[in-house]
């Protein structure tokens, strides 16, 4: 076995370190070390989107980065998008509201990656979100439900932000 | 076709409904109560699991698809610091039994009797011993310290195989001299039936026309986005097993272990945490395996399968070939359908005939169809095995009988729609009777119904019209666009039976326990809805909770479209009792008599006199065992109420699908442009959750039809291990779908309830072909097998050319089958 390293990262806002093999994957470090096991594994090979996490603001698929990488950088996994209170997130919201969900399993995913679209398109178009989100699998809802969150979540955001203008 | 007596039996399904009270929460578009807990990442999935002491294990699978062991050897595996032990077949030889994985599902004594089908049982080894049949096959186990360690000893394992010839086609596995996968079945068919209705011979004979094809339907795997997994303890004192795994059927997989391991029934308790989907059902070799390492190595042990050994075993499904041959008269009207098919079961028959008698019974569709005779093989080949997958041999049969119909339509020169509504059972039909069993042993007739007007909603939905207006007009700009159509029964709500145990607490809070177990199907909402409508509270006050073996004695497990109809059904009856006991107490409280009372959202009122009250939890209280209790004589203690809902037989639903294409000539490449859909499941529990599974079904039909397919090379070799290569639909490829619904409440139980779970995904694959097949008119494209891959459609679109340059039209059929026109 080769030897360990550190890694320390700041996650949803608060910092954590662990040890791990240089081999450990990101996904497996937030998962097995930090307990954060809401960033799901569908594939391991990078192609279904599960572990989709925010580093440093953009999306990664966690099972394709390894651990070392991300030491010192910023993370948002989906334990973190709820406030305080526990009240949800408008993405987590609107997914429940427009039944966004079945098994959940692929949702962690689709909520990161929907984070990183409405963050740079606050207003996208349906098709923009079908071209955004053709990257996540989801074996259960056909996606319809999907599209139709992400839209009432672009809503809800723009409202907020006008709001807090005012 | 009415048999004598028939009417009788019918009356005898129907279950008596005084008792029911009226729906205010089932059919409301309830907000669903798992999904504050998933949004927020705080699902409990198997992988999430850790119990201290935990080691990891790794399976090694046979890379070869036939052949024997010869030599073992995993001494430098064992030497890898980290590792505990290897364990492979013949250590468990006399330990743990090998397993028939559908032989729980008993094949009933009445089916038996009248379709006498003929099955050779042949068990699966849980590690194989000997012979390896199929590329994947768990040959042994590791168990070490991490995950990563045990995978690196799977690479330290020498295995020496001594290959045997492969067989890979159900064609060639059925020939004179083909290998033989099983040596003591004499021949490779593992199951076989004949069943008919009407004399089909005389009919085809006096048909003015016979049509004679070929289809097929590619081998396509489930795909829950949750790999599988098992993780299991085994208590070093007690001896008690602790299962949890990825299974919709926890009650199976301890009657399983409970056999195989030699340990009572109720020292292992089996617990299925949150599930990612499933898809298609199962009990597998590693549910075993895993508590069987867990118990000699006195330590708790977790599997957890990576998304390319999924690909390999976990639920491959469909790969048939249908052999047809229909008359028909001049004016569209089918008169005989004769249909010999091939289901290539890979390498273990385990499910009988549960999905080739299951395309059977599906074949006949929404038409009516005087004369049918369906013969189903189910053949042995070096693949993986093949089990039910959504649909279960009715996407299957529905794209052979839908390509028929608009074959149909050409050759008699009938619009499509027309073509299809002259064939469909009427409404005055019905009851109707398709003069063969279910797999239950009862005769289908088919529930309350009317596909004709189910057929003019979609139509109305589409805009038929218009839409042939606008492909007109595509056509001018040089866009090929199409429309097709399918329809489909879909049995539902399979017994043989599901139970419910509905409890008030002393807060009021009620729970229900139930064997039925969701794996994204939302029975969490929907079972709450019911109850609280049957019992007179609100279904905030109620939890459901599901997949622990713990919680009831008895349970079937969620699969076939079954648990809205049977588990709703046990739910809504237990609720009931749990009301009409609560109310002879709060009588007794009270001082009235029960029927002057009435119980609402958690609280029984004196009717008229609204002050007099007393909550739930006031009653289940009273209700309490010891000295406090105030229950009436004789009544035993405990707010509570079970029920086992065993149904007479199936409930049928039905649904007509409309797929709208463009086709790109140049390419080959489908678009879906619209989807839309028209379902019968009776009386909704939910509409959106409906909607969610009808819209499920269909992208996993869409794949079916398009993109997704297992490929094994001639050797026997899988092609489609990584989502590089086993393709499913995306965002970008499934399009919006439009769902809408008719209701025609079930017959068969007092809640009017039909089973939603599959149709969805039986449509497409013959929507979108005839789709396909309409927007490359006047080519006579002869579409008799999906997946539609682009390449394959550019062959039948040169097929077609060239065969419309020579002989005038007559149609291309793909794989140069037995089709041909008399
Ligand atoms: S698990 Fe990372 S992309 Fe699938
Ligand atoms: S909700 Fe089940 S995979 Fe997306």
């Amino acid at each position: 076995m080769s030897e360990r390293r550190t890694v320390t990262v700041e996650v949803n806002g608060e910092r954590r370190s662990g040890s791990v093999e240089p081999r450990t994957t990101l996904a497996d470090f937030l998962r097995d070390e930090l307990g954060l096991t809401g960033t799901h594994l569908g594939c391991e090979h990078g192609v279904c989107g599960a572990c989709t996490v925010l580093l440093d603001g953009r999306s990664v698929r966690s099972c394709l980065m390894l651990a070392v990488q991300a030491d010192g950088c910023s993370l948002r996994t989906v334990e973190g998008l709820a406030a305080e209170g526990g009240e949800l997130h408008p993405v987590q919201e609107a997914f429940s509201a427009e039944h966004g969900l079945q098994c959940g399993f692929c949702t962690p995913g689709f909520l990161m990656a929907t984070l990183e679209l409405l963050s740079e398109s606050p207003q996208p178009s349906e098709e923009q979100i079908r071209s955004h989100l053709s990257g996540n699998l989801c074996r259960c809802t056909g996606y319809h439900h999907i599209v139709k969150a992400v839209l009432r979540a672009a809503e809800t955001m723009r409202g907020d932000v006008a709001a807090s203008r005012a | 076709m009415t048999e004598p007596g028939t009417a009788n039996a019918r009356a005898a399904r129907r279950v008596p409904i005084e008792s029911v009270r009226p729906h205010q929460f089932v059919g409301q578009r309830l907000r669903r109560k798992e999904d504050a807990r998933l949004v927020s990442g705080k699902g409990r999935y198997l992988a999430d699991l850790v119990v201290p002491g935990m080691r990891h294990a790794a399976v090694l699978r046979s890379p070869v698809p036939h052949g024997r062991i010869a030599a073992f050897d995993a001494s430098e595996a064992l030497a890898l610091d980290g590792v505990d032990a290897v364990f492979t077949g013949r250590d468990l030889l006399g330990k743990v039994g090998p397993f028939v994985e559908g032989g729980r599902l008993e094949i009933s004594p009445v089916f038996l009797d009248k379709v006498g089908p003929e099955v050779k049982p042949h068990a699966m080894p849980v590690l194989a011993a000997e012979d390896v049949h199929f590329v994947g096959q768990p040959v042994a186990v590791v168990v070490a310290a991490s995950r990563y360690l045990a995978e690196d000893a799977l690479e330290l394992i020498r295995v020496d195989y001594e290959e045997l010839p492969v067989v890979t086609d159900p064609e060639a596995a059925l020939a004179p001299g083909a290998p033989v996968l099983h040596g003591h079945l004499g021949d490779n068919v593992a199951a076989h039936f004949v069943v008919e209705s009407g004399d089909v011979d005389a009919e085809l004979d006096r048909a003015p026309h016979v049509y004679r094809g070929r289809f097929e339907v590619g081998r396509q795997a489930s795909n829950a986005m949750e790999p599988r997994g098992v993780l299991a303890t085994s208590d070093d004192g007690t001896g008690d097993l602790t299962v949890w795994c990825t299974s919709a059927r926890p009650h199976l997989v301890r009657t399983f272990l409970s056999e195989m391991l030699g340990i009572p029934l109720d020292r292992i308790r089996v617990i299925s945490p949150d599930m990612g989907g499933s898809f298609g059902t199962g009990v597998f070799s590693e549910d075993f395996l895993i508590p069987f390492v867990a118990r000699e190595l006195g330590r708790p042990v977790r599997w957890v399968e990576d998304r390319s050994e999924n690909l390999l075993v976990t639920r491959h499904g469909r790969d048939q070939v249908h052999l047809v041959e229909v008359g028909y008269d001049d004016d569209g009207r089918i008169l005989a359908l004769k249909d010999r098919f091939l289901v290539d079961a890979g390498a273990y028959n385990q499910y009988a005939i549960t999905v080739s008698y299951n395309a059977a019974a599906h074949a006949r569709n929404q038409f009516d169809i005087p004369a049918v005779r369906l013969e189903g093989l189910n053949v042995l080949t070096n693949k993986a095995p093949v089990a039910p997958v959504r649909g279960a041999g009715r996407p299957e049969v529905t794209f052979m009988m839908d390509r028929v119909v608009d074959i149909v339509a050409h050759e008699t020169g009938i619009d499509p729609v027309e073509c299809r509504r002259r064939n469909l059972v009427r409404p005055e039909q019905m009851p109707y009777h398709a003069g063969i069993p279910y797999r239950d042993g009862v005769d289908i007739v088919y529930d309350r119904a009317d596909f004709p007007a189910q057929l003019s909603q979609l139509c109305d939905l589409v805009d038929y019209a218009a839409f042939r207006k606008e492909q007109a007009e595509a056509r001018r700009e040089g866009r090929r666009l199409g429309i097709g159509f399918s329809s489909y029964m879909e049995g539902s709500g399979f017994g043989p039976h599901e139970g419910a145990v509905v409890r008030v607490d002393t807060n009021g809070h009620v729970t229900v326990y139930t064997g039925a177990n969701a794996h994204g199907q939302g029975l969490a909402t929907t079972l709450a809805q019911v109850c609280a409508d049957q019992l007179g509270v609100t279904p905030e006050d109620v939890t459901v909770r599901m997949g622990d073996t713990s919680f009831i004695p008895y349970g079937i497990g969620t699969f076939a479209s079954r648990s809205a109809v049977t588990a709703g059904t046990a739910t809504g009856v237990a609720a009931g009792l749990v009301r009409e006991k609560a109310l002879a107490i709060a009588a007794e409280l009270l001082e009235v008599s029960s029927s002057d009372l009435e119980l609402e959202e958690g609280t029984v009122r004196v009717r008229g006199t609204p002050s007099r009250e007393v909550s739930l939890g006031d009653v289940a209280r009273a209700a309490a065992p010891g000295p406090r209790s105030r229950l009436p004589a004789g009544m035993e203690p405990v707010l509570e109420a079970e029920h086992y809902y065993v149904p007479p037989s199936v409930t049928w639903s039905s649904g007509t699908h409309a797929a709208v294409v463009e086709v790109d000539e140049e390419t080959g490449f489908v678009r879906v442009l619209r989807y839309l859909t028209v379902d019968d499941c009776g009386q909704m529990l939910n509409p959106t959750i409906v909607e969610g599974q009808v819209h499920g079904g269909v992208a996993l039909g869409l794949g079916e039809a398009l993109t997704e397919e297992v490929i094994y090379d001639a050797t026997g070799q899988p092609l489609t291990g990584t989502y590089m290569d086993y393709l499913l639909p995306t965002t970008a490829e499934t399009p919006p779908i439009t769902v809408a619904h008719q209701v025609c409440p079930s017959e068969v139980n007092p809640f009017g309830i039909k089973g939603c779970g599959e149709g969805g995904a039986v449509g497409p694959p013959a929507a979108i072909a005839n789709a396909i097949v309409d927007a490359l008119r006047p080519l006579d494209v002869r579409i008799s097998r999906v997946p539609i891959r682009p390449e394959r459609l550019l062959e039948l679109i040169e097929v077609a050319k060239a065969g419309s340059a020579h002989d005038g039209g007559v149609g291309a059929l793909e794989d140069g089958g037995a089709g041909s026109r008399s």
